[in-house]
């Protein structure tokens, strides 16, 4: 079992009445990867996530996790698997401790174990003064992390985490992002799912991003910022023709196709800020008068608008792709 | 040492007495401490039950004869009231399916069921455990009613061990009825819808039936359905079982053998709902 990937999935398709959330979906996760799948609002990565957690089945294609059908052996991928949703799934009621309790006895766990278990990791995830009051008096992040720490107790070999961070305030973030790296630090194999690129070039070593259903990019954080072409340099003028001139001025310095909208040009470049320094001296050579200039990290809009190719067929309708998605921004 | 390392658990337990069984007393416990969080809940639904026996044995009482006894209009006051408080014991028990409808239900539109659903546990433990939980919660109820009963001036006539016998066929009623209520709960779309459709069985059921008036004082049509109706056949065992008036009784196979009807008809309805309930929650996702 050991030598089959942790996840492995090919494929895949699910279909909710007449729409498409999953449409010939592949995926492989080595053991001990961490692997970020990026997408908009809708892109299927719950739908995904679902699937391979047993929760749903696909309609068509084939998935295994550590070895394992995941419609025919359903109960060894529950063995293998710890899964934090999208919404936190802890009883209100209980207290954090109870819920720890419920959760390892229904893993079948000894009573002994569950225990010291319980205790360590209310420890670690900060909730050793909270582990006896009831999950309704607890903030977000709170929840968040109980949440985690129950599908930890049972030490899964592989983690699924639905859009971990969502809802959360900065520091709960920040401390969400810890604890993940924790773990990956010790060896779990975790499937992540976000809608941030930030996020998935913190907490992934390896991401695939998804659009409707199916896979349209992957790579590490570094080779789908190349593919984007990284940072965007965006640089107005005083009028259309001026911006005209201002793109073949540069040529030298970015390193993509210029998008000119109006009196602005937006461009991709490598090369961090000292672009900047050669955008300006090159401009200043043709003697075009800036009237603003900037650096701009690449940001998920820009990921899909150059991996979709919106772009390149209306550049005029260049915000539209994305607020169409939907695509919450921070 | 990192607590959140991973690896294999060290320590797995062996099944005892079979996994579902386990698991579905883990559910119950969960279900039964949910009950002892929210007291005001608890609190009203012990209300409710006490309130008709105070209605019917200050207000009504009396109002309706029980052919066969009671002489003078006292007697006949005080027979009613030995006659109603089995009714009102078996209308409890069946209105108990409510709580698992809307339990139910809520526990379908929480998060929590995705992570019992991605637990390698028993697929029918979450509704073991709730049928099992809202069996247990009745013993509360029967002993709050109970007491009222007695002093209304309900008596046990005929001992200790027919009355213990009375109430546990109530129960295993009440445990007969959660799993039909469990099974609506899976079956409505929503906690809202679930309150009503909770219930909405449970008035003609129980109202067909000998709880508040005797069978013999219905028209004739409706004699046979309210003697093959089990919550009938319930009330007169516990009736018997009490020592408690059960009036003149029409000849009908389940009421001549009222405590045996009762508890085949119970594990028919189990025999029935409880795979339905499974199969319905095998497939829900959750909503
Ligand atoms: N239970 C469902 N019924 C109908 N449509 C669904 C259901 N779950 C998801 N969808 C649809 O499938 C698509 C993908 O959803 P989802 O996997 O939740 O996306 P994401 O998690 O990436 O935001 C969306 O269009 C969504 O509306
Ligand atoms: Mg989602």
């Amino acid at each position: 079992m050991s030598d089959k990937p942790a996840v492995y999935a090919e494929g895949i398709t699910r279909i909710f009445g007449d729409v498409k959330a999953l449409d010939g979906m592949d995926l492989v996760v080595q053991r001990g990867q961490v692997v970020g799948l990026l997408g908009p609002n809708g892109a299927g990565k719950t739908t995904m996530v679902r699937i391979l957690s047993t929760l749903l089945k696909p309609t068509g294609g084939h998935a295994e996790v550590a070895g394992f059908d995941v419609v025919k052996q359903a109960n060894q991928v529950r063995r293998m698997i710890g899964l934090t949703g999208q919404y936190a799934a802890v009883d209100e009621y209980l207290t954090g401790r109870e819920n720890l309790r419920m959760f390892g006895d229904l893993f079948h766990l000894t009573p002994k174990y569950v225990k010291a278990r319980s205790e360590e990791l209310l420890t670690s995830f900060d909730l050793d003064d909270a582990a006896d009051r009831s999950v309704r008096t607890y903030s977000g992040g709170m929840r968040r992390r109980l949440d985690l720490a129950a599908s930890l107790i049972a030490r899964p070999e592989i983690l699924f985490l639905d859009e971990p961070t969502t809802g959360l305030d900065p520091r709960s973030r920040l401390g969400m992002w810890q604890v993940i790296n924790d773990l990956v630090a010790d060896g779990t194999t975790v499937l992540l799912t976000t809608q941030y690129l930030e996020e998935a070039d913190q907490l992934a070593q390896d991401i695939v991003v998804i659009d409707h259903g199916h896979v349209i990019a992957h790579g590490t954080a570094e080779q789908l910022k190349d593919q984007i072409g990284g940072d965007r340099i965006e640089v107005t003028v005083h009028d259309a023709a001026t911006a005209e001139r201002a793109a073949r001025a540069m040529e030298s310095v970015i390193s993509g196709h210029p998008l000119i909208e109006g009196n602005k040009i937006s461009a991709p470049v490598s090369g961090g800020s000292m672009v900047l320094v050669g955008a300006i001296r090159a401009l200043d050579l043709e003697q075009i008068e800036i009237t603003d200039i900037m650096l701009r990290r690449p940001t998920l809009d820009d990921v899909f608008m150059s991996l979709t190719g919106h772009l390149a067929e209306d550049e005029t309708q260049r915000p539209e792709p994305t607020r169409r998605r939907g695509v919450r921004r921070r | 040492m990192s607590a959140i390392t991973v690896g294999r658990p060290v320590a797995l337990r062996r099944p005892i007495y079979g996994w579902a069984l386990h698991d579905g007393f883990v559910v119950a416990r969960r279900n039964l401490i949910q009950t002892l969080r929210v007291p005001e809940l608890l609190f009203f639904s012990l209300v409710q039950p006490v309130i008709f026996v105070l209605l019917f044995a200050y207000v009504f009482g009396g109002a309706i004869p029980i052919p066969g006894d009671g002489a003078s209009s006292a007697d006949a006051a005080n027979a009613y009231r030995q006659y109603l408080m089995p009714g009102i014991f078996g209308q409890t028990v069946a209105f108990a399916a409510a709580a698992s409808t809307v339990g139910l239900a809520e526990d379908m539109s929480r998060g929590i069921i995705d992570r019992f659903r991605a637990l390698p546990m028993s697929p029918s433990a979450v509704l073991l455990g709730r049928t099992f939980a809202d069996a247990v919660r009745q013993i509360l109820v029967l002993a709050v009613l109970s007491i009222t009963g007695l002093l209304v001036g309900w008596r046990i006539n005929n001992g200790l061990f027919s009355a213990l016998l009375a109430y546990a066929l109530l129960l295993f009623f009440a445990y007969t009825v959660a799993w039909v209520g469990a099974w609506i709960g899976l079956s409505v779309p929503n906690p809202e819808t679930a309150n009503t459709a909770g219930l909405a069985w449970l008035f003609p059921l129980t109202f067909l039936s000998n709880a508040f008036v005797p069978i013999s004082s219905m028209p004739d049509w409706l004699q046979p359905i309210a003697a093959y109706n089990p919550i009938s056949t319930l009330v007169l065992s516990t009736r018997e079982l009490f020592g408690n008036p059960t009036g003149i009784q029409p000849h009908y196979w389940s009421l001549d053998h009222a405590a045996l009807y009762t508890l085949i008809s119970c594990a028919v309805l189990i025999g029935i709902f409880a795979p339905l309930a499974v199969r319905k929650y095998r497939n829900a996702t959750s909503r």
